[in-house]
């Protein structure tokens, strides 16, 4: 598929991995600017929802990131984003999405370099994997005698 | 009796229950009967689809449609009753959400005709005979209904006007929607006929604190019936569920499975469920965390038990399906 350009959504909370992104940025540390990124408060605002909306609003990859374990500014807000990543994985999978789409790290606030390297792989790693297209599109494309009003018998 | 009200019913992808369900308001049926004529009920009453297509256009006054919506037939029947009802109630969950039938929405066609005429080990079928669309028979051509890939919600196909949610629902809210139609006072177009909040609001177990150190299944464990079942490690998905039900599941010492959908404001039932659930485990290992979620069987299934179809995922992404679907485009 030539000229595709995945689409990467990733939220960052705002003390650690956002920052580490500003930080990437203000020392010039180049990654792909397919990281669209939406800024939370904390990972622990990160719902299931807003991931398989991403999805099926036609994100090909979606990047969770909060502080390390331990240094959540409230404490826990990253213990549980990180359980409902496990549990996204699992539901992820059962949806057909391969794993390498969906992504949760830890990245501090000076973890510049670490934020360049986790967006540049998870862009190629998707890159690779290709487009996945809107759900709406998907469905109608299985079921095109549903779409078109096709001949119905019975 | 010029003056009677005329009403439909009609079954799709489901299990029958929901016809049951309109003789639970047991002798309340006589009344029902008195205000009503029943001019379609595949399950009790005779009329045929020439029939309902001989009527005039909005001449039924409600139609009931419930079941899921897995092959044209129940397409085409529903937008049948749509043209010729001035209501169209979506009647249970499989109407609402696509309910038990969706969940083969984490499947495809092809695999579930696999499934049920070759894999199962109660099947026999050497000779490999599938259903077809179109049979030759010397007296003609024989045909079954297109099977779709995805099963759909009612509203998919038809505009409904009010939506009666449960697996099956309640005899008072079947009630509640019978006289609401026979005293013309209707509520807005779109209407949930149930509650607005979760079923916990009605839930009167104790609930304090919910920290779990596992999920247990209901059959595993003899639940504390004072207790709220998150608490005791048992999935109840009453949290993320519309009330309206009057926990009657809760009442007899069951978890709520979700039958009546998500509350308002809750766009995704199942991805609601899942982060209720994976937060609740009082352990900051992360190695502990992924075995335990990973012991749960069947985590999807669980979460999108009645809501596959009305979720914001929909279905699997099927990797043979997927060229025609990028060639699409």
């Amino acid at each position: 598929m030539n000229g595709y350009e995945p689409k990467i959504v990733a939220f960052l909370c705002n003390w650690c991995s956002y920052t580490a992104a500003d930080t990437a940025g203000t020392a010039r540390r180049k990654y792909p600017a397919n990281v669209n990124v939406i800024r939370i408060m904390c990972t622990g605002r990160m719902e299931p929802t807003f991931v398989f909306k991403a999805f099926a609003e036609g994100a090909d990859g979606v990047l969770i990131s909060g502080c390390h374990p331990g240094e959540c500014h409230y404490l826990t807000g990253n213990y549980k984003a990180y359980k409902r990543s496990v549990g996204l994985e699992q539901v992820l999978s059962d949806f057909g999405i391969e794993p390498e789409r969906f992504k949760m790290t830890f990245i501090s606030a000076s973890e510049a370099d670490k934020f360049a390297s986790v967006a540049t792989e998870i862009t190629e790693t998707v890159r690779k994997l290709g487009p996945l297209g809107k759900v709406r599109d998907r469905v109608k494309s299985y079921d095109e005698v549903f779409v078109t009003g096709g001949e119905v018998s019975g | 009796m010029a003056d009677k009200l005329k009403f439909a019913f009609y079954w799709n992808a489901s299990c029958g229950g929901c016809e049951v369900a309109v003789l639970d308001i047991h002798e309340k049926i006589l009344d029902v009967a008195a205000i009503a004529d029943i001019l379609m009920w595949p399950v009790a009453m005779d009329f045929k689809e020439e029939d309902v297509e001989a009527l005039p256009d909005q001449h039924i006054d409600v139609a009931f449609i419930n079941g899921g919506i897995r092959n044209s037939e129940n397409k085409k029947m529903s937008q049948l009753l749509r043209q010729k009802s001035k209501y169209v109630v979506a009647f249970g969950a499989c109407a609402n959400f696509g309910g038990i039938p969706a969940l083969a929405n984490f499947h495809h066609k092809e695999s579930i005709f696999d499934r049920v005429y070759s894999e199962t080990p109660s099947t026999v079928n050497p000779e490999g005979v599938w259903p077809q669309e179109i049979t030759e028979v010397p007296e003609g051509e024989l045909s079954l209904p297109t099977f779709f890939n995805t099963v759909y919600m009612l509203a998919e196909v038809v505009d409904v006007d009010y939506y009666l949610p449960g697996c099956p629902p309640p005899p008072d809210l079947i009630l509640a929607a019978v006289e609401a139609i026979a005293s013309g006072n209707l509520p807005p177009r779109g209407t949930v006929i149930a509650g607005e909040k979760s079923v916990c609001h009605s839930c009167d177990r104790v609930k304090e604190e919910k920290k779990v150190t596992g999920f247990r299944r209901i059959h595993e464990v003899i639940p504390d019936p004072e207790r709220c079942f998150l608490e005791q490690g048992i999935i109840c998905a009453g949290s993320v569920t519309r009330d309206g039900c009057g926990t009657r599941c809760l009442n007899v010492d069951m978890p709520c499975r979700g039958c009546f959908g998500a509350p308002e404001g809750v766009i995704d039932q199942g991805a609601q469920l899942l982060s209720t659930l994976t937060t609740l485990l009082d352990t900051d290992d992360l190695e502990e965390v992924r075995s335990i979620i990973g012991s749960i069987p069947d985590l999807s299934g669980y979460l999108y038990r009645f809501t596959l179809s009305d979720s914001l995922m929909k279905r699997r992404i099927v990797a043979e399906l997927k060229d025609k679907e990028v060639a699409s485009h």
